[in-house]
């Protein structure tokens, strides 16, 4: 008996993307069954015309349904059965929110059985398998289900027939259980049996006893059979009822009632043709369960009587606009999970009329709407292009309940909700994350003054002061913008500021914030990791009840840090600028001859063709720009944020169309190809026309880590030939011009979502230019790959000659170098791009870069750097050690002098 | 005498054992070249092989055997065959699907070969050999193709057959424990499974080895933050999907450093009725894509499961090096192991 003990101390355990573990608390399991060919009229149609999509709709409305388990069955004589179900269920498996739940692989045919098994991941059941062919085959198919790990039901079927009585069901039943459990030992929390549901009142004496037989296996099989369960297909039971519904969902429901209260732990029924127990009229029930337990000799005549008598309550079509019948603040909240436009104008307004005041309506339904939105997003049940869509749907309710508003009195101001001030720093003119923010701490209450881009810091904080804000959010993406932040801090804490700071932007992080912000102010300085987690700690670091508490743990936890970061520094070891030079790229230069390029100066490329740009885009960037992690395309196959992924795609596709044809951009591109000689870790560049004219010099760094044996110190300046004249290239290409005017009719409209979406986009037509551009330059302009034929996927992976590095990025982090670069393609003359006091580029959509063309040129990290490196720069570049220390702060391996007096001040 | 499973289940009993690091990181220190991957018979072979690291074992078994003998010597009771991507499906790729048996049988004996040196000089620790299988570089639960998410790329019997050729390798060779790792597809794993039970009904190998069977060790990788599988199933959804096999232990490696491990680990910590494993890369990649965290920060997030009970076997993954697994022995000498049985307790509390 061990296995049986053991088995009574387990549960029933299944799968899908997620778990169904049937313990104690989880009440009658409902297994979905209009996915069922020879159940569903509607489902058998649209499987034999091949529209699997509508089929998918049909499981997944039973799924919203609460169908907990999915029956899939394609038994049918016009189907190539095992094809429809290996297809079924690969669709399926592409629906994360289908496949969230077990499988049901239904078939009389056991290879129909099979292939559905080879298609599950999850653990399913297998229904069903018995003892009609005899015992040989019952063990087989018992043991082939056991190595795909699946659970069984079994009928109650043996040699001689279906069970129809209650001694054949509990006779059959208990000899598939030993067999199961002793012969092929399998787990008895994994045998389902189906003891056989057959129709009642039928008229026929031998099937007086059909319920209440059913009712007793089952209790039978729960006491006798440890770890057994019990379903059953209830619509069977109502069978003789037929086009009377009002009696059949009554009866199903007296059914399961009492089936349930017998034991049956899970079973097949249609939602929509059940009636709630208690509601069901007391004289139907009194019929009803006289019939199930064979109480009166003339039960069925009653009940047949009393059918005549009923009119049918006709067919519960549920309706996909179900929701509109809804009270009002249910359809709000409803519009904005659901990011619909369509109604939530008249529902504004009858919410109004309701409340009898429209700031009612933004602090009743609609607030509550984007907290359910909030706490969704919150939990990971809703994905950031939903929320931006939310907010869509809230920003147009409030638009047009403002008319209706009262003028502010004069220095009164609604102080109900927190405020948040949030500015990209001065420099930088980065701002799509800032405004995903912005619409997602909107969505959790908060009110947001946005002070935009290129903002200083005495204006963040006199606005700060002047609007009584709660927190100020500093977002930047280059570099130089860290400093910037640091800044800001410490003129917080001069002017006497308090309130938390949060810190964010791509190029910030956590260890930054420690070392260099957090001990310039004295009040809360956190940094964000993303827009989720900006919610969360905007709440704790300002709730009365929280935020001491959380200011002295972030302190902490920041203090720690920098120990453990000055612990660290002092152990990384570097070796010196001299030795790192003696290291270089082993290139052997007597193999190689630079390629003279074919066209030398500059050209300017002014009308690129978007239509062709657009192939080289790599997407996968454009959906970590929305928090969807995952690489493109598989990403639109994700489990997780797969539909939304494909949604936003199909969006972003969409928008692509609109802008191409209606122009509501133009990209440029500038390069120049240039002689060059190599001095040291500097490169000097020569006009192409006159041979002695010095037209600048590009500065470049070296890797300073202790490398191992054979592994170089790596400089971009290794790649130029040593001694002979070399080239190089430069560029700089954008894609941002003339979007202004659009952007300026998304803003009025209120409209963040093509807002962002619109600069994600362009954001990415500038990286496609840049490549479309470095492979013009391979092929054409420098001509050195001539062959190359590269599909967009390998040019995304690098796998071209060549590298184009751009000042900022790892090997050359450097921002300054970008005005070389500037000067040499006078790119604003050229294509109107131009520098701001950070060095980033505006338009913010622009790309600019070298080109070094030697085969074994290849992108790395720059990495920590030592201060004789630092002071070797300063000197080649003409500036002080201190700008130098400035501009390549992120990369110093130490603590310059002067930042050591400013925190010990 | 004891028998190797005997041996095996003696020990996990008494104590945390220790797995491995990684192969690729160690092997990419001998900075090898073409040539290295080419055998004799392999020389005109027209794809470039290098890269292919599981070709070693037949090309260069010396730096294979350094390597094992490597981790053995800082500690390592438990080394893994050179066969991460040995099956033919991943041979595949080089045009090799023909050597996957030898390959699987080579790697398995020069792994036993190591092994035993090891185990004769201090028969107080017995060392022993798993044989890995990948999960082979195509999913059988996700389309490849956006536009037809119902095609796949691979199928079930495909990798059955394939597995069970990787298996008969791996035995032949000499394995005591066969290991199906790096799961992100829970229906390779499945497929993965059925193919050994295959073999072992085809050799009469009982399944539990508690009956003198082969034991299997299962590991899934946990691709991000969202705590779910590449294919989607959560940790006790995946759990649930592998456990109709009498296992040894169940586990999580890769993709994820210690600290991220953690509350899956917990998860299978809390539920699983086999012995637990976990080898975490050397913390998450930085943004060159390679991996920094150091030995001591590894066992110092490593020291959280430990005091908590939640392992049996500890290892590493991507990045780390006989370095990494050196401390982890020294730190996992200082805790009990779990015991089997608290996931009772544990599931009547939910």
């Amino acid at each position: 008996m061990k296995i049986e003990e053991q088995a009574m101390k387990d549960y029933l355990k299944l799968s899908g993307l997620e778990p169904l573990v049937f313990t104690p608390n989880l009440n009658f399991v409902n297994i979905g069954e209009r996915t069922n060919v020879t159940g569903s009229k509607k489902f058998a149609r649209l499987i034999l015309n091949g529209n699997y999509d509508e089929a998918l709709e049909v499981a997944l409305d039973q799924v919203r349904g609460g169908a907990q388990i999915l029956d899939v069955c394609m038994d049918e004589g016009m189907l190539d059965g095992e094809a429809a179900m290996v297809k079924f269920l690969n669709l399926i498996a592409s629906e994360p929110e289908i496949s969230r739940i077990p499988i049901m692989i239904d078939s009389s045919k056991w290879s129909i059985i099979l292939a559905g098994l080879k298609c599950v991941q999850g653990k399913g059941i297998v229904n069903s398998i018995s003892l009609k062919n005899g015992e040989e085959e019952f063990i087989h198919q018992a043991k082939t289900i056991k190595k795909f790990g699946a659970a069984v039901v079994v009928m109650a079927f043996d040699e001689k027939g279906q069970a129809d009585t209650y001694e054949r069901r509990i006779q059959i039943c208990e000899r598939s259980y030993r067999i199961l459990v002793d012969r092929v030992r399998f787990n008895p929390q994994d045998i389902i049996f189906d003891p056989n549901i057959f129709p009642v009142a039928t008229g026929m004496e031998e099937h007086r006893k059909n319920a209440l037989d059913f009712f007793l296996a089952t209790k039978w099989i729960k006491e006798n059979l440890p770890g057994a369960k019990v379903s059953g297909g209830v619509s069977n039971v109502s069978f003789s009822f037929r086009g009377n519904d009002r009696v059949r969902e009554a009866m199903h429901a007296a059914f399961l009632y009492h089936a349930i209260h017998h034991g049956m732990d899970m079973g097949i029924v249609n939602p929509s043709m059940l009636e709630v127990y208690d509601d069901i009229p007391k004289d139907l029930l009194e019929r009803v369960e006289d019939v199930f337990f064979d109480r009166k000799e003339d039960a069925t005549e009653r009940l047949l009587e009393f059918a005549d008598t009923v009119k049918s309550s006709g067919k519960k079509e549920v309706v996909n606009e179900a929701w509109r019948s809804d009270p009002v603040a249910k359809r709000i909240e409803h519009a904005l999970v659901k990011g619909i436009l369509d109604f939530i104008v008249e529902d504004t307004e009858e919410a109004r009329q309701l409340l009898q005041n429209p700031l009612k309506v933004i602090e009743g339904p609609l607030m509550d709407g984007m907290n359910v939105v909030g706490d969704l997003f919150g939990e990971g049940k809703m994905f950031l292009p939903q929320v931006v869509k939310s907010a869509r749907v809230m920003k147009k309710a409030v638009a047009y309940l403002e008319p209706f508003m009262p003028l502010p009195e004069e220095g009164k101001e609604d102080s109900s909700l927190k405020k948040i001030l949030l500015a990209t720093v001065k420099g930088d003119v980065h701002d799509i994350g800032k405004n995903i923010v912005g619409v997602v701490l909107a969505c959790n209450s908060y009110q947001i003054i946005d002070l935009g881009v290129m903002v200083d810091a005495q204006k963040i904080i006199d606005e700060a002061v002047k609007n009584k804000v709660d927190i100020i959010g500093l977002s930047g993406l280059i570099t130089p913008s860290l400093d910037e932040m640091v800044n800001v801090a410490s003129e917080m804490e001069r002017q006497g500021l308090k309130i938390p700071l949060l810190i964010g932007g791509a190029t910030t992080s956590r260890i930054h914030t420690a070392v260099k912000i957090d001990p310039v102010y004295s009040g809360t300085v956190i940094h964000v990791t993303d827009a989720s987690k900006s919610v969360p700690i905007a709440g704790e670091s300002i709730s009365e009840e929280t935020r001491d508490q959380y200011h002295l743990d972030i302190k902490e936890t920041y203090k720690r840090l920098r120990e453990e970061h000055e612990a660290k520094q002092s152990a990384k070891q570097l070796i010196s600028y001299a030795e790192a030079m003696e290291n270089p790229v082993d290139i052997d230069w007597t193999a190689f001859e630079p390629i003279k390029p074919k066209v030398l100066g500059t050209q300017i490329l002014d009308n690129l063709d978007l239509n062709e740009i657009r192939k080289y885009i790599d997407w996968t960037p454009f959906f970590s720009t929305w928090m969807l992690s995952g690489k493109y395309p598989k990403i639109l196959e994700d489990p997780v944020v797969g539909s939304e992924a494909k949604k936003l795609f199909n969006d972003a596709q969409r928008m692509l169309d609109q802008l191409i044809d209606g122009k509501w951009l133009t990209a440029k591109g500038v390069f120049g190809l240039f002689p060059v000689q190599r001095k040291g870790d500097d490169a000097v560049v020569y006009s192409p026309e006159k041979k002695d004219l010095t037209l600048g010099q590009f500065h470049f760094l070296r890797q300073q880590g202790k490398k191992g044996k054979g592994v170089p110190n790596r400089s971009l300046a290794d790649y130029l030939h040593p001694d002979k004249v070399d080239y190089i290239g430069c560029f700089a290409v954008t894609s941002g011009l003339g979007m202004e005017s659009k952007l300026a009719e998304f803003q009025k409209a209120g409209d963040d979502y093509n807002d962002i979406l619109f600069k994600a986009l362009a954001d990415r037509l500038a990286e496609a230019a840049a490549e479309y551009l470095h492979e013009q330059v391979r092929i054409n302009y420098w001509g050195y790959s001539p062959e190359e034929n590269l599909e967009n996927d390998s040019l995304i992976r690098e796998e071209y000659t060549g590298i184009r590095p751009a000042p900022g990025y790892p090997a050359c982090p450097e921002h300054s170098e970008k005005e070389t670069i500037a000067n040499l393609l006078e790119m604003e003359k050229a294509i109107g791009i131009t520098l701001t006091s950070s060095y980033a580029m505006y338009p913010t959509s622009s790309v600019s870069g070298f080109y070094f063309a030697h085969p074994d040129a290849k992108y790395f990290g720059l990495g920590k750097i030592a201060q004789d490196q630092v002071e070797s720069y300063a000197k080649r570049k003409g500036i002080s050690l201190e700008d130098a220390e400035r501009l390549l702060s992120p990369n110093l391996a130490y603590t310059p002098a002067k930042l050591l007096v400013n925190q010990t001040v | 005498m004891q028998n190797r499973t005997e041996t095996l289940l003696q020990a996990i009993q008494d104590r945390i054992l220790i797995l491995d690091g990684a192969m690729g990181t160690m092997i990419q220190r001998y900075q090898l070249t073409e040539e290295d991957f080419r055998t004799e018979s392999l020389k005109n072979h027209p794809k470039s092989l290098k890269g292919n690291n599981d070709l070693l074992s037949l090309s260069r078994p010396d730096i294979i055997k350094a390597i094992h003998a490597e981790y053995l010597g800082v500690g390592a009771d438990i080394i893994e065959t050179n066969t991460f991507s040995g099956t033919s499906i991943a041979q595949a790729d080089y045009e090799l699907s023909h050597l996957a048996y030898e390959i699987n049988f080579q790697s398995a004996k020069l792994a036993r070969e190591v092994a035993e040196e090891f185990t004769s000089q201090n028969p107080q620790k017995p060392r022993f050999v798993a044989g890995a299988m990948g999960p082979t570089n195509r999913t059988a639960s996700i389309s490849p193709d956006v536009n037809d998410p119902g095609y796949r790329a691979i199928n079930f019997d495909q990798l059955a057959e394939a597995y069970a050729e990787q298996v008969r390798g791996l035995l032949d060779g000499g394995s005591d424990i066969l290991l199906v790792e790096t799961i992100f597809d829970t229906l390779n794993a499945k497929a993965a499974l059925f193919a050994i039970q295959d073999v072992f009904e085809e050799r009469n190998i009982p399944l539990d080895p508690l009956e003198g069977g082969i034991p299997i060790m299962i590991s899934g990788t946990i691709t991000d933050a969202s705590g779910r599988t590449l294919s989607g199933q959560t940790t006790e959804a995946f759990l649930i999907s592998v456990s109709h096999v009498p296992l040894l232990s169940v586990g999580l490696n890769c993709a994820l450093g210690a600290k991220e491990l953690r509350p899956y680990l917990k998860v299978l910590a809390n539920k699983a009725p086999f012995f637990v494993s976990a080898y975490p890369n050397a913390g998450l990649p930085n943004e060159f894509g390679a991996y920094d965290q150091n030995a001591q920060e590894m066992a110092a997030q490593v020291k959280e499961f430990l005091q908590e009970g939640m392992l049996n076997i500890l290892g590493g993954c991507c990045g780390t090096t006989p370095d990494h697994i050196r401390e982890l022995a020294k730190l996992a000498d200082g805790f009990e192991p779990r015991k089997i049985g608290k996931e009772e307790l544990a599931e009547n509390e939910d």
